[in-house]
């Protein structure tokens, strides 16, 4: 048996694979691919405190080895979070954790009290880096002291495990990832998605409603992938690395370059199966591979030097 | 109803007329309960340029033969690779997904109403009314002779009617003006093709009181209603089209 698991600090997780915020849903549109328990973590859907309605359609085109979305945070509120969802993930057996978005600070602070009170998630992921709002999202995680202050309120609020979700479209991910940390943050996730644009020739017109939208996929995968090492290298809190996941050995590329933890996203998209798929594979890449705990490749570039 | 993931083998490509094609698949399991107005999410290859799923209508299902059948139109690269599928081929589906059309009630007269290749969902649906002891009419409409598509099994579900923007074939027009709805009345109406022709065909309806429903064709990336990228606008807030629809009663939509 390899040992797979991860911790944030106190909070153990299983296995290494968890699933990117809104990719998955709330986790039982999948149930009848497969069994959400086996993974090491759910991300839901992005979460606000009033629910939101979205952006206009369309809100999404393919691109080469990727996809644009602008879906704008869509989500039913907070209210109805506590009465219909909430009951449908505690049988759950594994870590289930909500995404936190706000406009403005107060309506994060007021989540994060909210979900505080909800026994069955242990950790939030403070998405700052969402591109396809008007309001907050990116914008927070875009200017160095709003990231800071987001954190610090929501820190002083949030007594559980406290993740925090990063834009790439920043000049230096690391002054973010160190700033949060400073602030209290438990672990890093990154990248959000890289804004992006595609048009539409024949019609002459924008792909998207919103124009601009966000860009996930293998097309993204160097990028986060040299974000997470840069990161993983300028802080001391766990990362959890995201962009363009699609296969288990897409995944140990972003362990050995120091994530503690991944997330499959636009993958799900494609395969249901895909985030179990991955899982099985980076346990059988640690057998063939003769380690016996994840933790021995977690940063492995930086172990061995021998590059 | 269960979704799965499943590969299935192509026992057929048939190419139609013009850029149209017609895939009959089939696989080990046997095929599910298909209800008319549901749709499949195909994986066209393993290849990063044509990534993501495409969406495609049941055209067709045969329960003796444990075979179903997708009409195609060649519309991009996806469903070029698609067309050039040979016999014996596998091909990965997530399915089935969706709801269905909703069924008349005895006696009720039904219209049967797709422009382009939005008659595909209609054939399934056609049969499935006879079999269950409706005779729709079948109003089909083209933009010229170089987009008709084969028809001759929607005569086995009742009258069909047809109509041309150039007149190449029955009457000449837009399907909204054939003759058939100024000498026929309907209490019924299911439709689907482009949102143009959809929109028309909801405006009759609804200044007549016909019940008419419509199969709605948006971008979808993982058709089983997480991305949420396929919303619709209704008068209950935006839904997916994937798991609320494809299929919309026009009074739902805020069209």
């Amino acid at each position: 048996m390899v040992n797979l698991g991860f911790n944030i600090g106190d909070l153990h997780f299983k296995n290494p694979v968890l699933t990117a915020s809104g990719t998955f849903g709330n986790g039982s549109e999948l149930d009848d691919f497969l069994d959400v328990s086996r993974l090491g973590g759910i991300v839901l859907k992005g979460t606000t405190l009033e629910p939101r309605e979205g952006n206009l359609y369309p809100r999404m085109a393919e691109t080469p080895s990727g996809m644009l979305n602008t879906v704008g945070l869509q989500n039913k509120g907070i209210d109805y979070f506590e009465e219909f969802i909430y009951p449908r993930i505690l049988n759950y057996n594994t870590n289930v954790i909500v995404n936190v978005n706000g406009s403005y600070i107060e309506d994060y602070i007021a989540l994060a009290e909210r979900v505080n009170k909800l026994k069955k998630i242990k950790a939030i992921e403070l998405n700052i880096s969402c591109p396809n709002v008007k309001r907050g999202g990116m914008a927070f995680g875009t200017n160095l002291n709003s990231a800071r202050e987001v954190t610090r309120e929501v820190r002083s609020v949030y007594s559980k495990k406290l993740i925090v979700k990063l834009s790439p479209n920043v000049t230096n991910i690391c002054d973010f990832a160190r700033a949060v940390e400073k602030e209290g943050a438990d672990a890093v996730s990154l990248i959000n998605t890289l804004l992006g644009m595609a048009v539409d020739v024949e019609k002459m017109s924008p792909s998207l409603s919103t124009i601009t939208g966000g860009l996930s996929g293998p097309a993204i995968k160097p990028i986060a992938l040299r974000m997470v090492w840069q990161v993983a290298n300028a802080v001391k809190i766990p990362v959890i690395g995201i962009g363009g996941i699609m296969s288990s050995s897409d995944a140990v590329e972003f362990i050995l370059a120091g994530a503690s933890a991944i997330q499959v996203g636009t993958a799900s998209f494609i395969d249901p199966q895909a985030s179990i798929k991955i899982l099985e594979g980076i346990e059988k890449y640690l057998i063939n591979k003769g380690f016996s705990d994840i933790k021995e490749i977690v940063g492995y570039l930086n172990k061995s030097k021998n590059f | 109803m269960t979704k799965r993931i499943e590969d299935l083998k192509v026992i057929e490509n048939k190419r139609l007329k013009n850029d149209f094609f017609v895939l009959r698949l089939s696989g080990d399991n046997k095929i599910p309960d298909f209800k008319p107005g549901q749709f499949v999410q195909v994986r066209v290859d393993d290849s990063r340029e044509t990534f993501l799923r495409r969406p495609i209508s049941i055209h067709d299902v045969d329960y003796g033969t444990n075979t179903f059948k997708l009409l195609i139109q060649i519309a991009g690269k996806g469903t070029e690779k698609l067309s050039k599928l040979d016999k014996g081929d596998t091909l990965n589906l997530i399915y089935p997904l969706g709801n269905s059309f909703s069924m008349p009630e005895t006696n009720e007269k039904v219209l049967l109403v797709g422009g382009g290749c939005g008659i595909a969902p209609l054939l399934f649906l056609g049969k499935y009314l006879v079999a269950n002891g409706c005779t729709p009419d079948v109003l089909l409409g083209f933009r010229n002779s170089a987009r008709i598509i084969e028809f001759e099994e929607y005569l086995k579900i009742g009258k069909v009617f047809v109509t041309t923007e150039d007149g190449s074939m029955g009457e000449t027009g837009y399907i909204s003006t054939h003759s058939i709805f100024s000498t026929q009345t309907y209490n019924r109406i299911y439709c689907c093709g482009p949102d143009r022709m959809m929109k028309a065909m909801a405006g009759y309806c609804k200044s007549r009181n016909i019940l008419c429903e419509v199969s709605l064709e948006n971008l979808m990336a993982c058709g089983i209603g997480v991305c949420l990228c396929c919303i619709v606008d209704t008068v209950k807030g935006n839904l997916c089209t994937c798991t609320e629809g494809p299929v919309f009663n026009v009074n739902d939509l805020k069209w």
